[in-house]
């Protein structure tokens, strides 16, 4: 069970990346673009003030009559910036001295700038003002120009291009760059969670792989709580053995004391209950038996003992230990091992996993029935094979009974504690090795196999 | 055609009264013209109106050039003076397709106060900054002026090479040179006056020259080829600031020495436009280009008698001083300027 997902980590970082590039690349822009409306107009300004201020210079009370010497050098200048039109005219408080009668002087005072359109065309005009001082007082006379924009606004029209183009490419330049800062920094903790997933159910080894800074604390968490599980796991399993043999000793106990019991009582009905009583006594044995057997083999699965087993002498012994049980049920056992093989592995381990899969079979087997365990290899694999004529497994198939508790749907009425196979899967992985669970395919009844690899 | 001595107006009356007598079939031009020529057929569909201040028989053959590609169409060619021009764009506001003056001073004031339409093309872009002013004016031609002497006059002497040797070799023989010398009258003549506002601010050593142009009695002239005519007559020894092309273009030019002063000569361009209410700008557009290829393609133009070889400016890249195009131009325009500037000629030129 996974936890629901909420928002990720390489949209959000690739998402405020994204954001903030947007924004810069628009305060770039911004910042260009009245940059060069600025420097465009100020220099134009500049032009038009030294222009008007030079032309003001030259304007004189020759005997009594105002005097204009226009200097060649005002237009000059004004024609520095290339392809502007020029409009120019002259004011004393008369009214017109000279230049074109269309232009009039801009309203207010000192030198001041606007800009407007005159002839129909967008241009920046400048009126500066000079008071000549005469006899009678000072007279004010101005000089208002007007120039076009042309040259300006195209120039400004490439800086404007440029700007953009020069946003748009920090914004890319920026987009694929937090596309690889996103990927490096989900990096790590993608190979965290793959090398977390390819584990076995059983590895709750620490993590030991490097990972960057600031996951060592995650990483440390899970180790830790890793660390905790295996300890609880332990002690759940020391537990349970604990228990089983806690309830496995007076149940031998009870077991004599009910069979003397027997022998004194006469009336058969009280006799036939007496008899049920033992027999849940045995399926309450066997059960803490298993439970023995499963926290045995779950501990040790950690720390196996290999050695060399002869598996026909293992079966043989195996089965003259249940023959007792078998013919209390009247069940034929029998072995049938026509080639020698040997493998490598716990001898106590796999003698109780053959010895679950034995009891299972005459468990479920009907009555004077006959369960055959066969011993075969064909170099490579060794295996061991039970087939029993009882009930089979149930439709679905057999792989959900190796988990622990788990029993088929069809075995109500027999008494059982659904580890037998689970004890039979966990010894045969141990050993590198699989176990196939079905039914046999020409009649009733299961049939269980062990496989380990031979020797 | 000398008329130094009768005032403005008159001659501005006798001009009307001739216009107006010669051409009755054009009644609606107020304006003076000079001459007036229609080249292909009167009534084709398509009619390119120019209006110009050179002769018809001295750009004729540049029409002509242009017919040959575009046979279909028919020009109609009008002169006038500059100051003609002027009236005739800026007033009367006559459709015409393509304006061509040697005034540049005139034709930017035109431009700039938003009476020519702009025109893009390959041709127009391929020009150099000098020879272009926006997309309004365009430059076709290079025209110094020269001094340009009677050979006979000078016979035995050094030809003058700048202005400094002209005015040495006046003050030497005044005798000689007395009434003899000519120069343009600028009241009248607008070339005259770009030339003579742009020496003088080019060098003091004009007014000097003009000074002592006056003091010999200089006649005064509407026009260069008027001037050579008298120079190669004999009439003249001196002709100042006479557009070399005109000279260079003559058959008698074993009579006459044409200098370019080495201290400097003044480089006139000639300028075409597309007035705003051209009827047919496209034709417009492309008899400019064709002006402007023919021009510029090569070193030395033949169906152009205007353009001086580009090999000429090369050869003496100091001495040529070309006359920008710019706003600058209107300075001299400016009512009070031109009326300090021709009472100081007057002073120095009229001294009797």
């Amino acid at each position: 069970m996974s936890a629901p997902a909420r928002g990720s980590i390489r949209r959000r970082l690739m998402l405020q990346l994204l954001g903030g590039a947007a924004v810069l690349a628009v305060v770039l822009f911004l910042i260009v673009q009245s940059l060069a409306r600025n420097l465009a107009q100020e220099s134009q300004d500049n032009i038009l003030a030294a222009a008007a201020s030079a032309m003001l210079d030259t304007v004189a009370m020759q005997e009594g009559e105002l005097q204009v010497d226009l200097p060649y050098a005002a237009f000059s200048m004004l024609s520095s910036l290339q392809g502007e039109r020029v409009f120019y005219a002259i004011h004393a408080p008369s009214g017109l001295v000279t230049g074109y009668d269309d232009l009039a002087p801009l309203a207010g005072a000192g030198t001041r700038f606007a800009t407007g359109v005159h002839r129909g065309e967008p241009m920046r005009m400048i009126t500066a003002t000079r008071r000549l001082a005469l006899e009678q007082g000072a007279l004010p006379v101005t000089v208002t120009l007007a120039q076009t924009r042309d040259g300006q606004s195209r120039i400004f029209e490439q800086i404007i291009a440029m700007a953009a183009t020069l946003g748009t490419g920090l914004f890319l330049c920026v987009a694929v760059l937090a596309g690889l800062a996103a990927r490096t920094s989900i990096g790590p903790i993608l190979r965290l969670t793959q090398s977390v997933d390819r584990r076995g159910p059983q590895d709750l080894r620490p993590v030991t792989a490097p990972v960057p800074a600031e996951m060592a604390p995650l990483v440390g968490a899970i180790n830790t709580f890793m660390d905790r599980l295996k300890v609880s796991l332990q002690r759940s399993e020391e537990f349970i053995a604990e228990a089983a043999h806690h309830v496995r000793t007076p149940l031998a106990t009870v077991r004599t004391q009910a069979e003397i019991t027997l022998r004194r009582v006469e009336k058969e009905e009280n006799r036939a209950s007496v008899r049920e009583m033992i027999r849940a006594i045995d399926e309450s044995s066997r059960a803490a038996g298993q439970l023995l057997d499963h926290a045995m083999v779950t501990f040790r699965t950690d720390h196996l003992e290999p050695e060399e087993i002869d598996l026909g002498q293992l079966a043989e012994e195996t089965v003259e230990r249940l023959r007792p049980m078998a013919e209390l049920r009247d069940i034929d056992l029998a072995v049938v091992a026509p080639v020698p093989a040997r493998i490598e592995g716990d001898r106590i381990l796999v003698q109780s996993a053959l010895r679950n899969v034995l009891d299972n079979a005459i468990k479920y087997s009907q009555p004077e029935s006959d369960v055959t365990l066969t011993l075969d290899h064909d170099g490579a694999m060794a295996r061991l094979q039970v087939r029993d004529r009882g009930i089979g497994f149930p439709e679905g198939g057999a792989a959900p009974l190796t988990g622990r508790f788990e029993r088929g749907t069809n075995v109500e009425g027999v008494v059982g504690s659904g580890l037998g196979l689970t004890i039979a899967e966990e010894v045969v992985r141990a050993h590198g090795g699989h176990l196939l669970a079905g039914n046999n395919e020409e009649g009733p009844g299961a049939c269980v196999t062990l496989c380990f690899p031979a020797l | 055609m000398r008329h130094a001595l009768l005032p403005r107006p008159l001659i501005r009356a006798l001009l009307l009264l001739l216009a107006v007598l010669a051409l009755p079939a054009r009644p609606s031009a107020a304006f003076e013209i000079e001459g007036h020529a229609i080249f292909g057929d009167p009534d084709a569909v398509r009619m390119l109106r120019v209006l110009s201040v050179a002769d018809v028989d001295v750009f004729g053959p540049v029409i002509e050039a242009f017919r040959a590609g575009y046979p279909e169409v028919s020009v109609d060619y009008t002169v006038a003076s500059s100051a003609e021009i002027m009236t005739a764009i800026a007033e009367e506001r006559v459709p015409f397709d393509v304006v061509i003056s040697s005034a540049m001073d005139l034709q930017t004031k035109l431009a700039n106060d938003g009476f020519a339409r702009p025109h893009r093309s390959t041709a127009t872009l391929a020009l150099p900054d000098w020879a272009r002013w926006r997309d309004d004016l365009f430059a076709f031609t290079q025209e110094p002026a020269a001094i340009v002497l009677s050979r006979a006059a000078f016979a035995g002497r050094p030809l003058p090479e700048t202005r400094q040797a002209l005015i040495s070799a006046m003050r030497d023989a005044p005798e000689l040179f007395r009434d003899r010398v000519g120069t343009y009258d600028l009241r009248s003549s607008g070339l005259g006056y770009l030339f003579a506002t742009q020496d003088a601010r080019t060098s003091e050593v004009y007014w000097r020259l003009t000074e002592v142009m006056g003091a010999l009695g200089t006649r005064l002239y509407c026009c260069s080829s008027e001037m050579i005519d008298d120079v190669a007559s004999g009439d003249l020894a001196i002709a100042y600031n006479v557009l070399a092309s005109y000279a260079l273009s003559r058959a008698d030019l074993t009579k006459v020495a044409i200098v370019l002063p080495e201290d400097f000569s003044t480089v006139m361009l000639r300028t075409a436009l597309v007035p705003q209410n051209a009827p047919d700008p496209g034709l417009a557009g492309r008899f400019v280009d064709f002006l402007l290829t023919s021009s510029w393609s090569s070193a030395d133009v033949p169906q152009s008698p205007l353009s001086v070889s580009s090999a000429v400016f090369l050869t003496n890249r100091d001495r040529f001083r070309r006359i920008r195009l710019g706003p600058e131009l209107l300075v001299y325009l400016d009512e009070f300027k031109r009326r300090r500037f021709l009472q100081a000629w007057e002073d120095a030129i009229l001294q009797d």
